[in-house]
C-alpha cells in the first residue's frame, strides 16, 4: 500500500500508468475534425491583417489609411503604433485592417501609405568585433584560480571555436486569435496558445495599455487545438490586442492569424550564442579549468546567457564571459529548452575536442568527469552513456577522429549528455461523478499535442479504476479551474498530480457513500475493474453504475490541486545521445544514420506519448543541426528566408534511424511525474557536431552544419 | 511503436539525402506525391478555367467535393483551399506555408494529390475534389486514419490531415511499399513536431491494413 494516499500506485499495481495507450484526441486529428483556432469560423468573421514595417530600423513619419477605407469590404482599421514610433525590426506591425474577405483586407494593405526615416541597423552578430557599440558586456563570473589552472606546465590545453544560430519556431500553425467582442460587453478569444488559463488577463493588460476599458472577468479563451508552440505561443501578443480593439469598432468577431511571412519574421527567434572555449586538463582527462568567451542576439531584448560549463558546473577553476549584441532581427521567445542545446554545443563540443587532443575516446572523457556533475543526476550518466553506447554500437563503430576508410564517405559517432527540471506546475482541476455513473474533470490546461489530454484521462481513469473511455477530459477553456501555461515541461507533472489528488478526493467520497449498502468501513474499498469493491473480498461489491446510482440526486464535485499533499513528481532529468552520421567529403552532404536516445523522466504516464515526445525532439534536433537557420540581409535588415521553402525544416527521409530508449524501474519511476518535452532536444546539436568532427577529422564550428561549412572546414584541414 | 527499433529499415545506404528538395512544383498544379515526379501536370488535374477573362469580381463557381456539389461566388483570386476553408467551412485541409512546400492542404482532384494552396478554386471547377472529411471521420476512420493513431503518427495534428491525404494517394499508386519509397513517397509534406517516426510505421502498416487499396 501506498504510504501517503494519493501516492501513485506501486509497480505491479499501475494498470493503465505506463502503458501503451493511443493518445485520445488522435482519431479527431487524424480525421482533419479538431477544430484549431485557424478553422474558427464564428458568423459574421472579419478577416484581419497587419501591415508592417519594410525596414530593420526606422521612424514613422506618416500614415495614410484613407484610401484603404473606401475599399468595399473594408470594415475597421486600426493604427497600431502611431506616426514618429522608434521601429526596431522589420515585420513590426503598423496597421491593422479587418474586412469581408481576405482578399479585401489584402487590397487594404496595398492602400495604406506609411513613410518613415530608414535608420542604421544591425542584424549580424556572428563577427563580434563588427558589431560596434551594439555589444553590451552582460555577465562575468570567475571561481576557483583559473589562470593557475591553465599555465601549469602538466595541463594539456584544448581550444576551439563553437556556435549556434538564430532559429525560428516555425510552428505549423501560425500565431494569432479570433476576438469577437460582443455586445453585452463580454470579449470571448480562440487562440493558440500555451497559456489557456493565463491568457485572459494578459489580454486585459494589454487593452488596458491601449486604453480600452475592460474587466479580466468579462474575458474567456478558449484553446481545444493547437498546432504548435514550443514555447513562442505564451503571451497574446500585439495581433490579439489588435484583433479586440477591431472587434470592438465593427462589431464583429475578428481573426487575425499571421501569415507564414510574419510568423517567421517577428513570432520567435532562439537566440544565438557563439564563443571560444579552452579547457585545461590533467593527461587522465579530468579537467582543471574553463575558460569561455561567448556572445549572442536575442534582438533587442535578452541575448540569453547559457549555463556553460553546460552538466560539469563543478568544473573547479572558471573564467566566463558573455556579450550581448543587440540587433534589430525580430525579438526572441523561449524555444524549447532555452538556452540549454546551445550551452551543451559550447560544453559537449570543447569536451569532444579535449578528448580528442588526448587521444582518449570522448564518453571516457564525460565519466571521467562526471563527478562535476549535479550530484542526483551522476549514477543516471553513467547508466544512460552504458545504455547509448550499446544500442548505438559504439564500441564496434567509434573510431578515432577521421574515418581513414577510403571513398568520399565517411561516418562517425558523436555525443552528449544533458539534463533540465521538469517539476509540475501549478494547476487545479474539479473532478465531478454524477449519479448516472459519467465522470469527467476540468482544467485550464492544453494539449499542445504533447498528449496531455491522454495523460489526465489515464490518470483519471486508473484512479477510479474505470476504462479509459469512460472519463471525459475538459480543457482549453479558461473558464475551467486554472491550470499552468505549458512551457518548460511542466504540464506532466502539474496535471497528473492535481487530476490524482482529486480524483482520489472524489473516490473517497463515493466509498463514503456506498460504504454503507455494503457493511464495511469506507477505507476498506477499492475501486478496480469497473467496481467499487471490499478489498480482498469481491462477494461485497457494486458496479461503478450501482454505486453512482447511490448518489441520489447529488453530484460528487473535488477540487484536486497542485502543488498538494505527497510526492506525485520531482525535478532534474539526465538523458544521454549518439549521433552516427555519413558525410560526403565531395558535396559536403551529411546524412543521418541513426540518432539513439536514452532518457530518464521518472515516472511514465504513457510511454506511447512519451516516446512520441522523444522522436520529436530528435527529429527536431536534427533539423536545427543541419537545416534551419534565420537568415538575415545585411544590407537590407529583412529576413530572407521567411517561408518553408528556404527555412528548412527536415522531411521525413532526412532522419535516419531514431532509436530510443526510456530508463524506467526502481530509482526512476519512484520520482513520480517529470516533464519530458525538453529534455531530448537539446543533446543533438552537440552530438551531431561531435559525430562529423568524427566522420572527417575536423570540426565544423557552428550549426546548422550546411554543405557550405562543412566544405570550408575540409579545405582548413581536414581530410578531403 | 512496435519495437525500439526499426527493424524494416535497410543499414545506412550510399544515395542522395534531401529528397524534399528535388520537388517538382507545377505552374498552378503542385502535386504532392513523389510518385508523380517528371510529370509535368498531373493528368487529370485540373485544366486551366474555361475561356474567356473572368473577374476581377467573384464569380459563381460550382465544386464537387467530397461527393457534393457546392455553389458559390469567389474571386478568381480566391485559392481552392481558401474557398473550402472560408466559404465552405471544410477546415481539415491546413493552411501553412502557402506555397506549395509542406503539403498541409493536400487534397485530391480527380484522386491525384494536389497542394490546394496553389490551385486556384475556379480551376477546380468540373474536378473531383476530396478532402480529409471524404476520407473517414473520427467514429469512421480510414485505414491510414487508423494507422496513424495506432503508431501516434501525430503530435500537435496541425500537418496530419495532409499527411493522411498523400499517404492515402501514395498507397493506392504503391500498395506495397518499401521504406525508402515511403520516404521518398512522402517527401512532399513536412512536419514540425517531429512525427515521421510514428508514420513511416503507420503507412506501413496502412499497406498491410488495406490490401485491396485504400477504399476497400
Amino acid at each position: 500500500m501506498p504510504s501517503c494516499k494519493y501516492d501513485w500506485p506501486e509497480a505491479g499495481e499501475r494498470g493503465l500508468i505506463g502503458k501503451r495507450i493511443d493518445r485520445i484526441d488522435g482519431p479527431a486529428k487524424s480525421s482533419g475534425r479538431a477544430k484549431y483556432t485557424y478553422d474558427i469560423h464564428p458568423a459574421g468573421m472579419l478577416y484581419g491583417r497587419m501591415l508592417t514595417c519594410p525596414y530593420a530600423h526606422a521612424k514613422i513619419t506618416s500614415i495614410e489609411t484613407s484610401a484603404a477605407e473606401k475599399i468595399a469590404g473594408v470594415k475597421g482599421i486600426q493604427i497600431i503604433q502611431p506616426v514618429g514610433t522608434e521601429i526596431q525590426w522589420a515585420g513590426d506591425e503598423v496597421v491593422g485592417v479587418a474586412a469581408t474577405s481576405e482578399a479585401a483586407a489584402d487590397d487594404a494593405m496595398r492602400a495604406i501609405k506609411v513613410e518613415y526615416d530608414v535608420l542604421p541597423h544591425l542584424v549580424d552578430e556572428k563577427d563580434l568585433s563588427k558589431v560596434g557599440d551594439r555589444a553590451q558586456p552582460s555577465a562575468a563570473q570567475t571561481a576557483g584560480d583559473a589562470e593557475t589552472a591553465f599555465k601549469d606546465p602538466d595541463a594539456v590545453i584544448s581550444e576551439g571555436s563553437y556556435g549556434a544560430q538564430v532559429i525560428t519556431h516555425c510552428c505549423h500553425e501560425t500565431h494569432g486569435n479570433i476576438a469577437d467582442w460582443r455586445a453585452d460587453g463580454k470579449l470571448k478569444t480562440w487562440s493558440s496558445t500555451q497559456s489557456v488559463s493565463g491568457l485572459p488577463g494578459q489580454i486585459g493588460d494589454g487593452l488596458r495599455l491601449q486604453k480600452v476599458e475592460i474587466q479580466n472577468s468579462d474575458i474567456e479563451t478558449e484553446c481545444q487545438y493547437m498546432g504548435g508552440g514550443f514555447g513562442s505561443k505564451f503571451s497574446p501578443d500585439r495581433w490579439c490586442i489588435v484583433a479586440a480593439q477591431l472587434s470592438k469598432k465593427t462589431g464583429k468577431p475578428v481573426r487575425i492569424m499571421l501569415e507564414r511571412n510574419a510568423d517567421l519574421e517577428v513570432a520567435g527567434a532562439r537566440p544565438s550564442y557563439f564563443g571560444k572555449v579552452r579547457l585545461a586538463a590533467k593527461k587522465d582527462g579530468t579537467v582543471t579549468g574553463w575558460d569561455s568567451d561567448t556572445w549572442g542576439t536575442g534582438g533587442m531584448g535578452p541575448s540569453g546567457n547559457p549555463p556553460v560549463p553546460y552538466i560539469f558546473e563543478g568544473i573547479p577553476n572558471q573564467i566566463k564571459k558573455h556579450t550581448r549584441v543587440n540587433t534589430n532581427i525580430g525579438p526572441s521567445r523561449a524555444w524549447r529548452a532555452p538556452n540549454h542545446p546551445q550551452a551543451a554545443i559550447m560544453t559537449m563540443c570543447a569536451l569532444d575536442d579535449l578528448a580528442d587532443k588526448l587521444g582518449m575516446d570522448p564518453i571516457e572523457v564525460l565519466k571521467k568527469n562526471i563527478d562535476y556533475a549535479p550530484e542526483h543526476l551522476r549514477k543516471a550518466y553513467v547508466e544512460e552513456l552504458d545504455k547509448a553506447m550499446e544500442l548505438a554500437e559504439w564500441k564496434k563503430l567509434w573510431h578515432p577522429r577521421g574515418d581513414k576508410t577510403s571513398g568520399h564517405l565517411k561516418r562517425g559517432l558523436g555525443a552528449s549528455i544533458h539534463t533540465w527540471g521538469g517539476r509540475g506546475h501549478n494547476s487545479m482541476c474539479l473532478v465531478t461523478i454524477r449519479p448516472d455513473g459519467s465522470v469527467d474533470v476540468r482544467l485550464g490546461s492544453q494539449d499542445l499535442g504533447t498528449g496531455t489530454r491522454t495523460v489526465i484521462a489515464i490518470t483519471l481513469a486508473q484512479t477510479l479504476g474505470l476504462p479509459i473511455d469512460a472519463v471525459k477530459v475538459l480543457i482549453g477553456d479558461s473558464r475551467y479551474p486554472q491550470s499552468g501555461a505549458s512551457g518548460g515541461s511542466t504540464t506532466v507533472g502539474g496535471v497528473s498530480a492535481s487530476t490524482r489528488r482529486g480524483a482520489t478526493d472524489a473516490r473517497d467520497q463515493l466509498f463514503a457513500v456506498v460504504a454503507p449498502s455494503l457493511g464495511v468501513e469506507p477505507a476498506q474499498l477499492e475501486a478496480v475493474n469497473g467496481r467499487i469493491q471490499a478489498a480482498g473480498d469481491p462477494s461485497k461489491s457494486l458496479s461503478w453504475k450501482q454505486a453512482c446510482a447511490k448518489l441520489g440526486v447529488k453530484n460528487i464535485e473535488a477540487n484536486g490541486k497542485n502543488p498538494g499533499q505527497c510526492k506525485l513528481g520531482d525535478s532534474g532529468v539526465g538523458g544521454a545521445q549518439i549521433a552516427d552520421v555519413t558525410v560526403d567529403t565531395e558535396t559536403g552532404l551529411v546524412k543521418i544514420n541513426r540518432m539513439v536516445a536514452v532518457q530518464d523522466c521518472g515516472l511514465i504516464i504513457d510511454i506511447k506519448t512519451a516516446e512520441s515526445q522523444v522522436y520529436g525532439a530528435l527529429i527536431m534536433g536534427i533539423t536545427y543541426s543541419l537545416f534551419e537557420e534565420k537568415v538575415m540581409d545585411d544590407q537590407t535588415g529583412v529576413m530572407l528566408n521567411p517561408n518553408m521553402e528556404f527555412y528548412k525544416l527536415a522531411g521525413i527521409g532526412d532522419i535516419g534511424d531514431l532509436v530510443i530508449h526510456m530508463m524506467t524501474g526502481p530509482g526512476y519511476d519512484d520520482r513520480g511525474v517529470i516533464g519530458l518535452g525538453e529534455p531530448p532536444v537539446i543533446s543533438p546539436g552537440a552530438s551531431i557536431s561531435n559525430a562529423v568532427a568524427n566522420a572527417i577529422g575536423v570540426r565544423v564550428p557552428t550549426i546548422p552544419i550546411t554543405p557550405e561549412k562543412v566544405l570550408a572546414a575540409l579545405a582548413k584541414g581536414g581530410m578531403a | 511503436m512496435r519495437g525500439k527499433k526499426d527493424k524494416r529499415r535497410k543499414p545506412p545506404a550510399e544515395k542522395a539525402a534531401l529528397t524534399r528538395r528535388d520537388f517538382l512544383r507545377g505552374a498552378g498544379v503542385t502535386v504532392s506525391s513523389g510518385l508523380l515526379v517528371g510529370t509535368q501536370v498531373a493528368k487529370g488535374a485540373p485544366a486551366p478555367a474555361a475561356t474567356g477573362v473572368v473577374g476581377p469580381g467573384a464569380v459563381p463557381i460550382t465544386l464537387h467535393v467530397n461527393g457534393k456539389t457546392h455553389q458559390l461566388k469567389v474571386e478568381p483570386r480566391v485559392t481552392l483551399l481558401e474557398a473550402l476553408r472560408n466559404d465552405l467551412d471544410i477546415t481539415g485541409a491546413k493552411k501553412v506555408c502557402d506555397r506549395a512546400t509542406c503539403g498541409s492542404c493536400t487534397m485530391l482532384i480527380d484522386r491525384k494529390p494536389v497542394y490546394a494552396c496553389t490551385v486556384l478554386a475556379i480551376e477546380a471547377e468540373g474536378h473531383q475534389i476530396t478532402t480529409i472529411e471524404g476520407l473517414g471521420s473520427a467514429d469512421r476512420l480510414s485505414p491510414v486514419m487508423k494507422a496513424f493513431v495506432e503508431n501516434d503518427a501525430q503530435q500537435c495534428g496541425f500537418c496530419t490531415p495532409g499527411f493522411v491525404m498523400a499517404c492515402t494517394a501514395f498507397l493506392e499508386k504503391n500498395p506495397n511499399p518499401t521504406l525508402e519509397e515511403v520516404e521518398k513517397g512522402l517527401g512532399g509534406n513536412l512536419c514540425r513536431c517531429g512525427t515521421y517516426a510514428g508514420i513511416r510505421h503507420a503507412v506501413l502498416d496502412a499497406a498491410k491494413a488495406m490490401k485491396g487499396g485504400p477504399h476497400a
